[in-house]
């Protein structure tokens, strides 16, 4: 396994050569930002393409293919579009918060996305709480969604306001226990941790039941966070037009749109990392040869390839599965998952004390 | 029929009675509400389904026919309701017998200004508010100053007034308040993607929860009844491909066969098959639509495009025949308009043996999905009693236990011979609306199967005269359109453009339906419930 840590090492040792330390850490902030804001940038055009591809596979359609070959394009000239597109400023509503709502939002996803474990040492900071913090900030966003609902002025966006709130303030309990089982079979917060933990076999594989009940449990929870289908309620555009976002045109709307591309990312992302361990190859014990060869593929190509697998799955759950309604919602999480969850955990304790796990 | 009459005559010696394919009965406007009880509550009568009012102008009087039928006897009744007075016209309401009667009387007050006692809610239905004068009305100024085209927004009122009867016999004006200042009215419409249409519900919610729905109608209202009155018979045929599109055939069939029944045209046995085959298509490629529209309106949107692909064949087989993929115009008095295209019967065939795969596989993706289940099983239930009351015939009406297919209640064309179920089931939900679609498509499946291999040689177009002149007289004929029991009333004065002709459509009757099966219930629930009518604008506003 190529080590990328030792790329930035020589980066900061070579700016420390001639630049006063203060410039040094200047600098390097400036150049993460750029390349993380680039990322994140195309990673969004990169999913709205794929998601229109695969909901026409699903639809016997054939999706975008008239810009560039196959359609490529089309997502480059959505987002062109959607920049030069005027931001209508509306009568009646509360012009800071609702001028604020979509930052909220993209901020709270832009977080969350820093602290993934791109490869082997490509993190931008590895905290001893990486995980605790990626579900703390990933908690803001509700928050620019509440606040876009109800500074609209409009009921059909406190509506979806209102059901957006109850709805991520519950699943964020079902992610958050179910990160806690793996955490606790991991023994760290600490992400590079969990994915050094898993340099043998994978979680799915060494914590088994209780470790395939958890992440059961997140990918619905996780769909849920997202608000995709099934779970786009705040959203349901037959019902409520647009929801939390019907008032909000040109870029600002397109902060919503792409907060929602990366979340499914994100949510795939920790899935991968709790999971299916993170940035690491597969390894299976005892196949030397076979798990050697597995290293030279990069790590980052790992870890994206294994979280656009996991979205193509929730893509999967939202163009097959019609909608629930709010109530079904609610007894969904608060009367089967969080029971299951709880005895999950219990189930994880037992199976670590016992060292039942592989 | 002479039972009917001599029941009625016995309670009510001012009553006069006209014979005619359905027995009119002349009642004054003072013994009208009695009758109206007597003859929905009385066991022997049971008259119980309200088919449609007729309001009327014949210029010395103003009133109203009532089409009645009973559903235990099968048998028809007409009352004809009459006031003298042209400036305060009166006249007692039976909304509080008939749930349906309420829509039907606020239709005629729109058209005819015709007050109704004791209705609870006396607003227009189809026009503004401030709209001067009623249209359809003979001496109706239709100057476009008196009218002009009103950029203005329409101001909406919580407020509407009744009249009511004191037990003096004295007519109070009274003040009803639709919703409480306190109550958060979300409009769902007129412009919304679960309407299906500009048709809007102004809805008052607790949450998520909605507490009433007032239905705003008259969006796309085009006045095709008074329109009918200026235009030739053979003129009026193409709005009916305009009311519900998605039972055009049915309906064109339905105002020609009310032609040929006054003109006494015997319409050859081609061109009866053919009519009938067209019939069954459109209710396939209806029935279709419904399943792709309301799997969508769920949140499934996959499902759209699946039962878009079936009834792209179906559309093929119009286009080649019709030479159109919408508004076909191809039922014409006396027969249809042009030979069956070359390929008909191969395309046909095609179409009937696909079709029970591609029901299964919409059972696979959506039918069998858990999720499905619990947004459809016992919400929006509606009781047989009920069905008959708002008068939600079709689909609708069958999936609540109400047997009112006019296939087979009243055959008409072909259907007495053809060998096919009527589908009712028992539940009233919103599943048994979908599974009771699914299983008429198997139906017209089967019809289609019958006809299929014996279309009869010959004319498809019997003689008619160049100029259509009906005589004097009445008619009113029904038949099955996709959405329900679509019905035509024409008067004719003898002059070769109709007096008055009525379109009785299935759809506002189920729009109707809207608020009493909502209460209570979610605002998603309000998508299943409205998407399971299946309700058509253009239909509702005529």
């Amino acid at each position: 396994m190529y080590d990328l840590s030792k790329g930035a090492d020589w980066l900061n040792q070579w700016l420390n050569g001639f630049c006063p330390a203060w410039l040094t850490v200047t600098i390097e902030c400036v150049l993460i930002g750029v390349v993380l804001l680039l990322a994140y940038a195309l990673l969004a055009l990169f999913y709205i393409y794929f998601e229109r591809k695969v909901c026409a596979a699903f639809q016997c359609r054939l999706g975008p293919n008239r810009v560039g070959p196959a359609g490529i394009f089309q997502s480059v000239a959505d987002m062109f579009k959607i920049l030069i597109k005027e931001l209508i400023s509306l009568k009646h509503t509360d012009k800071f918060l609702f001028a604020l709502a979509p930052y909220l939002v993209i901020i709270a996803s832009m977080l969350c996305f820093a602290v993934l474990p791109w490869g082997n040492g490509l993190q931008v900071i590895d905290f001893n709480i990486g995980i605790f913090f990626l579900v703390a900030v990933s908690s803001i966003g509700v928050l620019g969604i509440l606040l876009a609902g109800w500074s609209s002025n409009n009921k059909f966006t406190l509506i979806g306001a209102l059901r957006s709130g109850a709805q991520m303030i519950s699943y964020e309990l079902s992610i958050g226990l179910s990160v806690i089982t793996m955490v606790a079979l991991a023994g760290s917060m600490s992400i590079t941790d969990i994915c050094m933990a898993q340099k043998d076999l994978w979680f799915i594989v060494s914590g088994h039941i209780p470790a395939i009940i958890a992440f059961i449990i997140y990918i619905i929870a996780g769909t849920a966070e997202t608000n995709r289908g099934p779970f786009d309620l705040p959203e349901a555009e037959s019902e409520l037009t647009a929801g939390y976002h019907t008032e909000y045109s040109g870029i600002h709307f397109g902060f919503f749109y792409l907060a929602e591309y990366l979340n499914l990312f994100i949510v795939a992302g920790v899935a991968t990392l709790l999971f299916f361990g993170g940035w690491m190859p597969l390894h299976i014990p005892g196949w030397d040869a076979f798990n050697h060869v597995m290293d030279f593929i990069p790590s980052i190509v790992w870890f994206i390839g294994k979280a656009v697998v996991l979205s193509f799955v929730i893509i999967w759950f939202k163009w097959t599965f019609p909608r629930l309604r709010i109530d079904q919602l609610l007894h969904l999480e608060w009367k089967y998952l969080l029971p299951i969850n709880l005895a999950n955990l219990v189930l994880m304790v037992i199976v670590i004390c016992y060292g039942l796990h592989f | 029929m002479a039972n009917v009459q001599e029941n009625i005559a016995r309670l009510f010696p001012e009553a006069t009675f006209e014979e005619g394919e359905w027995l009119l009965v002349n009642i004054p406007d003072a013994k009208w509400h009695s009758l109206a009880k007597t003859l929905k509550e009385d066991p022997e009568l049971g008259f119980d389904y309200l088919v449609a009012v007729v309001g009327m102008d014949w210029t010395d009087t103003l009133g109203c026919m009532y089409y009645l039928t009973s559903t235990k006897h099968n048998t028809h009744v007409s009352v004809k309701v009459t006031t003298s007075d042209r400036e305060h016209p009166m006249l007692h309401s039976i909304s509080d017998l008939w749930a349906v009667a309420n829509l039907y009387e606020r239709e005629v007050y729109d058209y005819y200004g015709i007050i109704f006692i004791n209705h609870p809610d006396m607003r227009r239905l189809f026009l503004r508010n401030d709209w001067v004068g009623y249209p359809l009305r003979k001496d109706y100024n239709d100057d476009a100053n008196v009218n002009p085209v009103r950029l203005d927004h329409e101001a909406v009122d919580d407020v509407t007034v009744s009249y009511v009867e004191g037990a003096d016999g004295k007519i109070e004006k009274k003040e009803i308040t639709i919703f409480a200042p306190e109550d958060f009215v979300v409009n769902i419409g007129p412009q919304h993607p679960a309407t299906h249409g500009v048709l809007r519900f102004r809805t008052a919610v607790d949450g998520e929860t909605i507490k009433k729905i007032d239905l705003y109608l008259g969006y796309i209202h085009r006045g095709i009844e008074k329109l009918c009155e200026g235009l030739g018979y053979p003129q009026t045929l193409h709005f009916t491909d305009r009311l519900d599109y998605l039972s055009a055939q049915q309906n064109r069939h339905c105002l020609c066969m009310c032609i040929e029944k006054a003109l006494g045209i015997e319409v050859p046995r081609r061109a009866q098959v053919i009519r009938v085959m067209m019939d069954e298509l459109m209710r396939i490629s209806s029935h279709l639509l419904f399943m792709g529209t309301f799997c969508m309106d769920l949140g499934a949107t996959t499902m759209l495009f699946y039962t878009l692909r079936e009834r792209e064949t179906i559309l093929n087989i119009f286009e080649k025949t019709c030479g159109a993929r919408m508004t076909f115009n191809y039922n014409c008095i006396g027969g249809v308009m042009d030979d069956l295209d070359a390929d008909f019967v191969k395309d046909v065939k095609h179409l009937i043996e696909i079709m029970p795969k591609a029901l299964k596989e919409y059972d696979t993706v959506f039918t069998g999905n858990v999720i499905a289940h619990n947004r459809m099983v016992g919400v929006g239930h509606l009781s047989k009693e009920d069905a008959i009351s708002y008068g939600a015939t079709g689909p609708v009406g069958r999936a609540s236990g109400w047997a009112c297919d006019v296939r087979k209640t009243n055959p008409y064309s072909i259907y007495s011979e053809l060998d096919f179920d009527e589908v009712v089931l028992k539940e009233g939900d919103c599943m048994a609306r979908f599974v009771e679609r699914i299983e008429e498509i198997k139906q017209s499946i089967r019809i289609l199967e019958q006809l299929v291999d014996n279309i009869p040689d010959g004319e498809i177009c019997a003689k008619v005269p160049k100029v259509i002149k009906l005589p004097e007289g009445h008619w009113f004929q029904q038949v099955e359109a996709s959405r329900g029991a679509f019905g035509v009333y024409i008067e004719s004065h003898g002059a070769n453009t109709p007096w008055r002709v009525k379109f009785n459509s299935p759809c506002m009757n189920l729009a109707g339906v809207v608020d009493h099966l909502t209460r209570g219930s979610k605002i998603a629930d309000l998508i299943t419930i409205g998407g399971t009518l299946d309700y058509v604008v253009p239909d509702i506003d005529r």
